[in-house]
């Protein structure tokens, strides 16, 4: 079957089990069917949105960041230390925390293309660095008295929450920008098979890099979101945040082995994750068990994309 | 002896092979001719246990068998020779040549000196200079194969299906491989064996079969058989020659290589090709061909020498280097170094010029459609779309993609690297026309072919190198492939 086709199989496959969990909530439940639990579940899933998008970027070149939930920590820090009341502009702590995001994944993608390092070392790496920095420079403590303006990114404009808004641009941009832009028709090829893309004349280097960095701008851009969320610069914070995202684009049917996937497939992915924490947080479901069942349904949901895929 | 019993072979709605019944007898070399696409590799990878047939039957010794994998058909004697190279790149020559029949001691450790032993004494038999405790990694495309070879000589069967054996080898490996299989056919096995060149059948086979889009043309002695009658039944019509007439080049001169050195793979390379003409380095396998090809292209630059183009000296550090100059190249490892297997037809084909289907960052998605549609029809490019995955696609029709990919771009001189290597003689044929058609509309085409027949119908001149020096260049009018084999054995 022509990979489009499958491709559309495969997304609708996605939503179709989307809409079944969503049914058996509704029914199960009388929670879930409201726009007041859909604005939630839309709320909970951005962060976790903002990050699957970016690392689709990574995972479509065949590389891998797991430094993902650090660094939303240190950006986190480095944006809250700037957002004292009456000290800055609203706009110096979240390019701060832009910037502290975009270095780390500037940093990881020199470490793989120039220094010839594998991805899952490198990140592995800035995993740790990055959260020693973020204690380092918080002293330990949670960095607290931000600033209303840029706590008020957590709020609502016209009802809806200013994060689910990040979120849903920052998904059409890079849907727009992998269908639209060389460089996007690029990371594809890199990750399809480098060494042809090389010999084909792709700058596979430059394309590497921009994933890495585009990856950790809006790991940077999660971490400004979180910490108006919290409202507090946490050195702690996004434990794991890495897992979900990697979790979530891979059941949206990117390759680890890379040169496949979509944007909307991420989407979904998010999605489905989403909906299946709020559903056990509703059912009142012990966050022990819930941890289980998120393990099988990742899995199964990518073990059964795999066995129709080979069909 | 061993029967195909109307075999028929399915893969999803499309049959590949129909109801073939073919008997091969003990001690004979049976060669099996077709088109890409006639079935041949699909009822060798049925005999071989690899496929499951989806109607007949398969005999053997008498009995009927039933391979569930290629280990059972293995076990009951029967191996295969893989068109596509499987090694494993990180273990040893005698690991790969052993593998899964490792000589062990009581304790069931593995005994590396018998290990060692077995695959030098197979790589003997085959006249192969390799040494076993080498890297799988470290060899060449055409040690890669001769390791296969020695892998499933090793086996001790009793029939031995060979798909293309000899498609990266060099003339003097293929007679130390025909040497070997006149060996075996002494001692009573049975050779199945594929080619696309004509005069390895001839040389080899006792009897040939010919499919033709899944069904059996008909099975002959070879000695009732000629070239023109192979090829009409393989075709289903006549073709006539070919190759076609070269055109005389111009005298200006488009690329001057001069001293290019890169050791130990070659040193001190220098000629000249022209507009409008074909210059072919030949020599034997490891003779520096495509490193002294692929240093043009910056695939891998030389560490000295110079390149000029137009007679300006330019540097090439790299492909992209090389592709803003002008040069365009389709290398010998398609799979390696050209396709990128889950992109469609069409995302393959507009890869190297994609800046000319973009204003800026913008991809023009009609300008680019356009292209394809054009680049499709020109090559006559089958697939189902030009969505579908290239990877699904034949053999010849992802060579003439990426021909097709690397001719988008209108580079000024063109490097083919074996671009005839492992397609059926109609995609050849097509090849060797557009060739001669690049040549004549001006641009000029540095050729590296195994083949000393397709070197002589289509070069202006031969550029010969041995151990890495270039030894003589010739006119090709006016040599022939004795001399051609002269200048290229070592001394």
């Amino acid at each position: 079957m022509p990979a489009l086709d499958r491709n559309l199989l495969h997304r609708f496959g996605l939503l179709l089990v989307i809409l079944l969990v969503g049914l058996a909530l509704s029914l199960w439940t009388d929670t879930f069917l409201s726009l007041a639990n859909f604005t939630n579940v839309a709320r909970q899933v951005s962060i976790n949105g903002i990050l699957a998008v970016g690392v689709t970027f990574v995972l479509l070149t065949a590389g891998v960041d797991l430094s993902l939930g650090s660094v939303v920590a240190l950006s986190g820090v480095a944006c809250a230390t700037f957002a004292h009341p009456g000290e800055y502009s609203v706009f110096v702590p979240i390019a701060v925390g832009l910037l502290t995001g975009t270095a780390c994944g500037l940093v990881n993608g020199v470490l793989v293309t120039r220094g010839g390092v594998a991805p899952f070392i490198v990140t592995l790496g800035m995993m740790t660095i990055a959260r020693g920095l973020a204690l380092i420079f918080s002293g330990g403590r949670p960095v607290a008295n931000m600033s209303n303006e840029l706590t008020a990114l957590a709020g609502d404009i016209w009802g809806i929450p200013i994060p689910v808004l990040c979120f849903a641009g920052v998904a059409f941009v890079a849907w727009y920008f992998l269908r639209n832009f060389r460089l996007g028709r690029h990371i594809y090829a890199v990750g399809g098979n480098e060494n042809a893309a090389r010999a084909a004349g792709v700058p596979v280097e430059r394309v590497k890099l921009l994933a890495y960095g585009l990856c950790g701008l809006l790991t940077g851009l999660a971490g400004v979101v979180l910490a108006a969320r919290i409202t507090t610069g946490q050195p702690n914070a996004g434990q794991a945040y890495e897992l979900d995202a990697i979790a979530a684009v891979v059941i949206g049917g990117t390759s680890l082995a890379g040169g496949v996937g979509t944007i909307t497939g991420t989407l979904l992915g998010v999605l489905l994750i989403g909906v299946i924490n709020n559903g056990l947080d509703l059912m009142g479901v012990s966050s022990y068990y819930q941890a289980v069942i998120k393990g099988v349904i990742i899995v199964g949901a990518v073990w059964l994309d795999r066995r129709q895929a080979r069909s | 002896m061993l029967r195909a019993l109307e075999l028929r072979k399915d893969f999803g709605g499309l049959t590949v092979l129909q109801s073939t019944s073919v008997d091969f007898r003990p001690g004979e070399v049976h060669a099996l001719m077709g088109e890409n696409g006639a079935g041949k590799s699909t009822l060798m990878k049925v005999l071989a246990g690899l496929y499951r047939p989806d109607g007949g039957h398969i005999e053997w010794r008498g009995g009927h068998a039933d391979f569930a994998s290629p280990h059972e058909a293995l076990v009951a004697g029967i191996a295969m020779i893989h068109q596509e190279l499987m090694p494993i790149l990180d273990l040893t020559v005698a690991e790969n040549i052993t593998l899964g029949a490792e000589p062990c001691d009581r304790l069931g450790r593995i005994d590396k000196e018998a290990q060692l032993h077995r695959a030098s004494e197979l790589l003997g038999e085959l006249e192969a200079d390799i040494d076993p405790s080498r890297l799988m990694r470290t060899l060449t495309v055409a040690q890669t194969q001769v390791v296969e070879i020695a892998k499933a000589l090793g086996r001790n069967a009793d029939v031995i299906l060979m798909d293309e054996p000899t498609a990266a080898l060099s003339d003097h490996e293929v007679a130390a491989l025909f040497r070997f299989i006149a060996r075996l056919k002494a001692r009573g096995v049975t050779i199945v064996y594929t080619t696309h060149k004509m005069d390895e059948v001839f040389r080899l086979a006792d009897r040939i079969s010919v499919l033709r889009d899944g069904n059996l043309v008909g099975t002959a002695p070879a000695s009732e058989m000629n070239p023109a009658k192979l090829i009409t039944m393989m075709v289903g019509r006549e073709l006539a020659d070919v190759f076609p007439v070269r055109q005389p080049p111009t005298d200006e001169i488009l690329l001057e290589v001069s001293g290019l050195t890169r050791e130990p793979s070659y040193r001190n390379v220098s000629f000249q090709v022209r507009r409008g003409e074909v210059v072919a380095l030949a020599g034997l396998m490891g003779a520096g061909r495509t490193e002294v090809a692929s240093a043009i292209y910056g695939l891998q630059p030389a560490s000295s020498g110079q390149i000029r183009l137009n007679g300006r000296a330019i540097s090439i550090r790299n492909p992209q280097d090389s592709l803003s100059a002008g040069i365009g190249m389709v290398t010998e490892d398609r799979k390696g170094l050209g396709l990128i297997p889950a992109l469609g037809v069409g995302q393959n084909i507009t890869l190297t010029a994609l800046r000319n289907f973009s204003k800026g960052q913008f991809l023009d998605h009609t300008a680019e459609a356009a292209a394809v549609g054009a680049q499709m029809a020109e090559f006559s490019i089958k697939s189902s779309g030009t969505s579908q995955p290239i990877s699904q696609l034949s053999g010849g029709n992802q060579q003439k993609a990426l021909l097709a990919r690397c001719l988008l771009g209108a580079p000024q001189l063109i490097i083919l690297d074996e671009p005839t290597r492992g397609i059926d003689i109609g995609a050849k044929a097509e090849i060797y026309a557009l060739i001669q058609k690049l040549a004549r509309a001006g641009k000029a085409v540095l050729l590296v072919s195994s083949e000393l027949p397709e070197v002589l119908s289509l070069a202006h001149r031969i550029v010969v190198l041995r151990r890495g020096s270039v030894s003589a260049t010739l006119e090709a009018t006016t040599t022939d492939q004795e001399t051609v084999l002269r200048h290229a054995m070592p001394l």
